[in-house]
C-alpha cells in the first residue's frame, strides 16, 4: 500500500528559453543522428549478413548452441550411456538406448541416442551432468528443419556436428574419456597422452 | 504536329506527363531513401536484398501493392472509401502544375515557360489544393466506420485548419515582399546579387519565416514530429487503419507527393527556385536547352535537399503530444508570424520590403520577444503536483531523491 508520504514530488526541471523554443535541442538531436548515420556510412555497420556470414565473436566455450556428442582420441563415441544427462534434463530431450559396448576400456555404449532438438531448452544441464564430458553445447547455432522429425537429431548426426566444431571449441583439457585417471578398465592399457588439444 | 508540340500548349502538356511519370518513380524511391536513412542513422543496413544494394526494393513494394488482395471490409461507406484514396492521390498530383520547373526556354523565336500552367495566382492554386488533401484523409477515417480511423481524421482536420494560419501568413510575409502571386515572378528578383555576390534570396530577408515554413509544411505533410493522425501507437494507423493493397499505396504515394510540392513550393517561395547563384546558366537570362535542363536540375537538387532535412528530422525527434501540437502552432507560430506579417506590412510600407538589413532587424526583434516571453513565462504546475499537501521530508533510512 503506498501513502502519500512515501511519493516524493520532484520539481520538474525549468526549461531555460532557448529550449522552449525547442529549435536549439532539434539540432543537437539532429547532430547526433547525423553523426550516426555519416558513421553507418563510412564504417561497415555491425549488422551480421547472416545467411552469407555467421557469427564468428560467440565465446566458444560457453555459447549453447546445438549440442554434439565427443568422439575419444580413437575417434570412437565418448558416450558410456550413463543416462546422467537425460535424467539432468529439465526438458526431457534426450533419448538413450545403452548396449553392451564392443570395447574393453567400458561397459556401456548408446546404441541409440537421440537428442530433440525442438524440446530443448539450451540450458546446458546435460554437459554438466556428463561424467566424461561427451556431451556438449556448441557455439553452432542455425539449426533448421523442415519437419518435426528432422529435428530430432540422432547419433550419428551428434557425431557430426563434433566433427564439425571441433575446430572451434575444443574439448575440455584433461578430458577424462581416455580412463586413464578414473581407474576404469582402460587404465591397463597404458598412459594416455596429457593434453590433446586440436 | 511538329508544330504543336513546340507550342506553349505542347510543350505544358509534354511536362505534365513527364513530370507526373517521373514524379510517381520519384515517390517510390523516396520510400526507399526513407528505409535507407531510418537503417542508417540507427546503424543498421536498410534493405539491401532485392537488387544491388536493394535498389529494386520500391519495385518489389509496388508489386506487393499491385498484387495484394483488395479487401473493403464489410461495415465501410463503400463509395466514400473509395473516394478517399483517389481525392489524395489526385490532389498529390496536380499540385504540381504551377510549379517554375525550368525558367523560359527559347523555341524557334518564341519564349516558352517550362511550367505547366503559369496562371496569375499560381501561390494560391498550389495553396488550395495542398489544403485539399486533408478531405482525402477526413474522407478515409469517417468512410472507414472504425474509430481509430475517425480519431485519426478528426486530429488531421484540427491539425491542418491550425497549421495552415502560420503557413498561410509566412507565404504572405514573402507576398508583401515580392508584390506577386506568381510562382515565376516571386523567382526572378531573386537571382540578382548584394555586393555582387550574395544571391538574394528571401531566405536572407526572413530566415524566420523560412523556418516558421518549413515546421508548417512538415506538420501539413503529417511528418513527424507532426504525425498524429497516423499514430501507430495510439490509434493502429489512423486514418488507413483499413485500408490495404493498392488504395493503401496511393495514401502512401499522397504523403510523399505532398513532401515534394511543399519542397518544390518552399525552394521557389525562399531559396531562388531554379537559381543557382554564380552559375550563369540558372540566370534567368539563359534561355538555351542546356539552361532549361541545368534550372530543373538545380530545382531537383533542392527538392531532394528538403526531403532529406525531412527524413533526417523523422528519425532523430519523437512526436508530438496533441496538445502540444496546438499549443505549439496556437501560442507560438501563430502570433510569431502575425507580428512578422504585420512589420514586414510596416517595410513595405516604408518602401523597404527588399532591404536586408530592415528586413533581418524585423526578423531579430520577433525571434527576440519569443525568446524574451518564452522566457519570462515560468510554467504553471498542473495535475498532481497542484493538489498535493506539501511534500513531507523523507523518512530516516527511507530512500532520498538525492
Amino acid at each position: 500500500m503506498i501513502h502519500n508520504d512515501d511519493i516524493l514530488e520532484l520539481d520538474e526541471p525549468q526549461l531555460s528559453a532557448a529550449e522552449r523554443l525547442y529549435l536549439p535541442q532539434i539540432l543537437g538531436g539532429m547532430k547526433t543522428t547525423l553523426r550516426h548515420l555519416g558513421r553507418t556510412l563510412l564504417n561497415r555497420p555491425f549488422t551480421v549478413q547472416y545467411p552469407e556470414e555467421q557469427r564468428t565473436n560467440q565465446r566458444a566455450e560457453n555459447y549453447r548452441g546445438v549440442h554434439r556428442l565427443n568422439r575419444d582420441e580413437q575417434g570412437r563415441v565418448a558416450c558410456v550411456a550413463c543416462y546422467m544427462c537425460s535424467t539432468a534434463c529439465p526438458a526431457h530431450c534426450i533419448h538413450i538406448e545403452a548396449g553392451e559396448s564392443p570395447w574393453p576400456d567400458r561397459e556401456k555404449y548408446p546404441v541409440k541416442f537421440d537428442l530433440d532438438e525442438l524440446r530443448c531448452i539450451f540450458c546446458g544441464m546435460c554437459e554438466e551432468a556428463c561424467p566424461v564430458d561427451a556431451i556438449e553445447l556448441t557455439p553452432h547455432y542455425d539449426l533448421v528443419g523442415r519437419s518435426r522429425e528432422e529435428m530430432i537429431l540422432g547419433k550419428e548426426e551428434l557425431l557430426a556436428i563434433y566433427d564439425e566444431t571441433k575446430d572451434r571449441k575444443l574439448r575440455k583439457n584433461p578430458h577424462i574419456t581416455g580412463y586413464s585417471g578414473t581407474g576404469g578398465r582402460g587404465a591397463a592399457q597404458g598412459p594416455q597422452p596429457e593434453t590433446a588439444y586440436g | 504536329m511538329r508544330e504543336f508540340l513546340t507550342s506553349q500548349l505542347g510543350v505544358s502538356i509534354v511536362l505534365a506527363l513527364v513530370v507526373f511519370g517521373v514524379m510517381q518513380g520519384v515517390v517510390a524511391y523516396c520510400i526507399y531513401f526513407e528505409r535507407k536513412i531510418a537503417a542508417w542513422t540507427q546503424d543498421r543496413i536498410g534493405p539491401n536484398r532485392v537488387g544491388p544494394w536493394g535498389l529494386f526494393q520500391p519495385v518489389a513494394d509496388g508489386l506487393k501493392f499491385i498484387f495484394k488482395e483488395d479487401v473493403i471490409p464489410g461495415h465501410v461507406d463503400k463509395p466514400l472509401f473509395l473516394l478517399a484514396p483517389a481525392v489524395i492521390f489526385f490532389v498529390g498530383c496536380i499540385g504540381f502544375a504551377a510549379i517554375p520547373w525550368g525558367g523560359q526556354w527559347l523555341l524557334n523565336g518564341k519564349l516558352l515557360d517550362i511550367q505547366v500552367a503559369n496562371p496569375d495566382i499560381g501561390l494560391l492554386y498550389i495553396l488550395g489544393v495542398a489544403s485539399m488533401s486533408v478531405y482525402g484523409v477526413v474522407l478515409g477515417g469517417w468512410a472507414s466506420n472504425n474509430k481509430y480511423s475517425l480519431y485519426g481524421a478528426i486530429r488531421a482536420t484540427a491539425q491542418m485548419l491550425s497549421y495552415e494560419i502560420p503557413m498561410g501568413l509566412c507565404i504572405l510575409v514573402v507576398v508583401l515582399t515580392m508584390g506577386t502571386l506568381r510562382l515565376e515572378e516571386i523567382i526572378l528578383p531573386q537571382t540578382s546579387y548584394w555586393l555582387g555576390v550574395i544571391p538574394q534570396w528571401n531566405v536572407f530577408l526572413h530566415p524566420l519565416a523560412f523556418v516558421i515554413l518549413f515546421i508548417t509544411m512538415l506538420a501539413e505533410a503529417n511528418r513527424t514530429p507532426f504525425d498524429l493522425a497516423e499514430a501507430e501507437q495510439e490509434l493502429v494507423g489512423g486514418y488507413h487503419t483499413e485500408y490495404g493493397a493498392l488504395k493503401f499505396g496511393m495514401f502512401f504515394l499522397a504523403e510523399y507527393a505532398h513532401m515534394i510540392t511543399s519542397s518544390a513550393l518552399a525552394s521557389v517561395l525562399f531559396l531562388g527556385g531554379w537559381h543557382l547563384p554564380w552559375w550563369s546558366w540558372t540566370q534567368p537570362e539563359a534561355t538555351h536547352l542546356g539552361a532549361v535542363l541545368a534550372k530543373m536540375l538545380v530545382l531537383s537538387l533542392k527538392i531532394v535537399g528538403f526531403i532529406f532535412v525531412m527524413m533526417w528530422i523523422r528519425w532523430t525527434i519523437p512526436r508530438f503530444r496533441f496538445d502540444q501540437l496546438m499549443r505549439l502552432a496556437w501560442k507560438g507560430l501563430i502570433p510569431a508570424t502575425l507580428a512578422l506579417f504585420v512589420l514586414a506590412a510596416v517595410l513595405l510600407y516604408l518602401g523597404r520590403q527588399r532591404d536586408p538589413a530592415w528586413a533581418l532587424a524585423v526578423n531579430a526583434a520577433t525571434l527576440a520577444v519569443c525568446l524574451l516571453l518564452a522566457g519570462s513565462r515560468r510554467r504553471e504546475v498542473t495535475g498532481r503536483a497542484a493538489n498535493l499537501p506539501a511534500v513531507p521530508a523523507p523518512r530516516a533510512g527511507q530512500w532520498s531523491a538525492a
